[in-house]
């Protein structure tokens, strides 16, 4: 029997630790992208609203269209992404609470240095990709209809492309998230839209480089939702409204825009 | 190919360093798959002893959809997990998504199956050498159960170990119960799924080298746990043949 | 515990088979009280079946096993078997004996004195707190003998126990089966050697090809066996000791081996 007992320890331990951890009473669950989770925005902000209001932000970070699902089925509180029809119809839909601007970036093209697409220095978007698709340089895609993956789908649209399986080889949808595309689109030497916030503080570029930056239709507004706690009543409407009005009020804005990498803002608040 | 050397760097420096951050993330992973596998362990050993010892209709079946059940793919099972939890699911009301405890749930799913059908195979085994002796001696099924389980305790470490091995290597599930929350249901290894999004692939392959030393201490443990049982293996009789040892008496 | 003896033990045209082969075939015979049986017989004769049979652990495909005395209801209560492989549980001696106890239901502050008693008359008292597994394999046998002792049978089953022991460990062994015979103990056992057949025997069975061909009186089946298959297993075992021996007949061996 006595040799049982460093197994009884560690167990008792560990039941011990995770008792403590269920305790976390005053939080919050933020529903979000992955790509303000990638850019190492959160880790920055978060800890300053929870030492001015006590509340914890427990950020689960995927797609923009897992996450209005996660907040359709009541799974979190607030709702911080990115693809404006959306948000708009989730809030039209009864699912949300009002809509509000928190701060937006833009969209970059990228691309292999060689660029054999030749759209490098391009400010418009949707002529870029018209070249890319040309010249059946390889693409890669979110593919997991998120934000990024919607923006981009729009802009195929705008350049009357249809790109999908009979695109052909060159036009690679890898099903996950920005950083996971990214690493593909490295690997392959291979086109990809991405957030600006996630490229600044992606460590694994490789040969890719900036390609299209600067066009309006690549704008990419960030907005937050409390979700309608009339559809879930376990909703923290207290703690999720603190939170929202601490994101668009003076300090949450200035948080945000001294998110910086490199002197480089990576998302710039709506209201200053 | 740089990021080798790189990731033992650092590797070695979180250890060394023993960074606070990394220190929680490894406990929450040691402590969710150690009790997860202690659940699966309290459940599934009797599970396939009984599937071992009893004969009823159907048991053929159960042991194929067991042994099938090995290689159930995590994701399937976070997911499965993911819509029970759900606010909007049956068992929304306990509030229990994006907890340590729907990481608990999510891996004993994973895990039972391979406690109990690897069971089930070391008590067949045993049961086949035991069944006249037990029998002979009174024991009725039920009885000759714990005694199966306990004298085949030492083989059965190896079932514990390789529930835990996949407890603590899984990602797919626990990431989407888990959420992979900061400091609440981050675990070793959707940790290391996180810092390979955001490109930093020394640091995930650095994480990657702290969970196998992790799974070498726990196994190193197991086997100086299980060390004293050597002595009991008939193999080793000479070097204890008339020696003083003084263990598992009673 | 024992007031009235579940003897006699009576088979009544009993067969076994396995897939459709029989292996027992309309055995019938009876086990009077305090007597010593040795069951004798070629390898696949059926002796091990044969003391499954009696002892419950497989079951008849038709004929009876009845034990006739008005004893105990639960008859295998009052049962035990020694293998000829012992199984030896993963703990102690004296847990190993304790084990037993404790599956019939012998309340835990006697058994200690029952552990005590047996270890010591088998000579492994000193080996109490060992790994059971430990022990040599005459130990193991005897350990395998403490442990059914302890239960007190009435009727006790040995499948030759002494067939993987060298001369000294069998003595011992035989020594312990007749001090648990002076106890009360009815004893049947099959063994291959005729020296230990004679030596313990009070009647002899013989069997031979799943049939039991005599059941006889120790000394008249070994001064006159009646079955000529008998004759020819007791010359030709002996000419294994005694090459010259005249009973030796060149088609008995053959007949053996088959």
């Amino acid at each position: 029997m006595k040799r049982f007992s460093p197994v009884g320890l560690l167990l008792s331990f560990s039941l011990l630790l995770l008792a403590s951890l269920a305790q976390g009473q005053n939080y919050i669950t933020l529903a979000s992208t992955t790509s303000t989770q990638n850019s190492g925005l959160f880790a920055h902000i978060l800890p300053q609203f929870t030492r001015v209001s006590g509340i914890e932000v427990r950020v689960v970070a995927v797609g923009t269209g897992q996450a209005l699902r996660l907040a359709r089925n009541g799974d979190a509180d607030v709702l911080l992404v990115h693809h404006r029809p959306s948000e708009e119809r989730f809030v039209a839909d009864q699912h949300g609470v009002s809509r509000q601007d928190v701060m937006y970036n833009d969209f970059l093209i990228v691309g292999p240095a060689q660029d054999s697409a030749g759209i490098q220095g391009l400010r418009d978007a949707v002529a870029a990709l018209k070249k890319v698709a040309k010249s059946s340089a390889a693409f890669v895609s979110r593919g997991d209809d998120s934000g990024t993956h919607k923006k981009e789908l729009g802009l195929w649209q705008s350049a009357a492309v249809e790109p999908g399986a009979d695109a052909g080889a060159w036009y690679r949808e890898t099903g996950s998230g920005m950083g996971a595309t990214l690493n593909t689109a490295s690997a392959m030497n291979a086109y990809a839209l991405v957030d600006r916030g996630t490229w600044l503080s992606f460590k694994n570029k490789g040969s890719l480089q900036v390609m299209v930056e600067g066009d309006s239709r690549l704008f990419n507004p960030y907005g937050v939702i409390l979700v309608n706690p009339q559809k879930h009543p376990h909703i923290k409407e207290t703690e999720g409204n603190r939170f929202i009005q601490w994101l668009v009020s003076p300090p949450g804005q200035q948080a945000i825009a001294a998110f910086q990498i490199n002197g480089e803002a990576l998302f710039h608040p709506n209201k200053r | 190919m740089i990021e080798f050397s790189e990731a033992f760097g650092v590797a070695f420096s979180l250890l060394i360093s023993l960074d606070h951050e990394l220190a929680e993330i490894v406990m929450l992973s040691l402590s969710v798959s150690l009790v997860a596998v202690f659940i699966a362990i309290i459940v599934g050993m009797p599970l396939g002893a009984a599937l071992a010892i009893f004969t009823f209709p159907g048991r053929k079946f159960i042991i194929v959809g067991l042994n099938s059940l090995m290689g159930l793919p995590p994701v399937v099972v976070g997911l499965v997990v993911y819509i029970l939890l759900s606010r909007s699911g049956p068992l929304g009301v306990l509030g229990l998504l994006f907890t340590p405890t729907a990481m608990i749930i999510a891996q004993v799913i994973l895990v039972l199956p391979i406690i109990a059908a690897l069971t089930r195979q070391i008590v067949v085994e045993l049961w086949s050498e035991y069944e006249e002796q037990l029998r002979s001696l009174g024991a009725t099924p039920w009885q000759a159960l714990p005694t199966l389980l306990w004298d085949g305790r030492y083989s059965l470490v190896t079932a514990m170990l390789a529930g835990f091995g996949r407890a603590i290597a899984e990602v797919g599930a626990v990431m989407i119960v888990g959420g992979n929350i900061d400091h609440v249901t981050r675990v070793m290894t959707t940790a290391i799924a996180l810092e390979v999004s955001k490109g930093d692939l020394a640091l995930a392959l650095g994480l990657g080298g702290v969970l196998i030393f992790l799974s070498v201490g726990v196994n190193a443990l197991a086997y100086l746990i299980n060390k004293p049982a050597s002595l009991n293996n008939p193999i080793n009789k000479p070097t204890l043949f008339r020696s003083p040892i003084k263990e598992n008496v009673r | 515990m024992t007031s009235q003896s579940i003897l006699p033990l009576e088979l009544r045209a009993v067969n076994f088979e396995v897939q459709g082969k029989r292996l027992i075939k309309d055995v019938s015979c009876t086990f009077e009280q305090n007597l010593r049986s040795i069951i004798i017989g070629p390898n696949g004769a059926g002796k091990s079946l044969f003391l499954r049979l009696c002892h419950g652990l497989l079951q008849p495909v038709s004929g009876q096993i009845i034990w006739q005395g008005g004893g105990d209801r639960d008859s295998a209560r009052q049962q035990a078997m020694v293998f000829q492989r012992p199984v030896m549980l993963r703990r102690s001696v004296r847990a190993n004996v304790d084990y037993a106890l404790s599956i019939r239901s012998v309340a835990r502050p006697e058994r200690e004195a029952i552990i005590d008693e047996v270890l010591q008359r088998t000579g492994l008292s000193r080996f109490a707190d060992y790994p059971a597994h430990a022990l040599s394999y005459g130990e193991q046998q005897r350990l395998a003998l403490a442990r059914v002792w302890a239960l007190k049978p009435q009727i006790l089953f040995l499948d030759e126990p002494t067939a993987s022991l060298d001369p000294p460990a069998t003595h011992l062994v035989e020594q312990i089966i007749e001090a648990i015979h002076v106890a009360g103990t009815r004893i049947v056992m099959t063994t291959h050697d005729l020296g230990q057949a004679r030596r313990i025997a009070d009647e002899v069975l013989f069997m031979h090809r799943g049939r039991l061909l005599e059941h006889a009186p120790a000394d008249q089946f070994f001064d006159k066996p009646k079955n000529e298959h008998a004759r020819a297993f007791l010359g030709g075992e002996l000419l294994w000791w005694h090459p010259k021996h005249p009973l030796h007949k060149p088609g008995s061996k053959k007949e053996i081996c088959q």
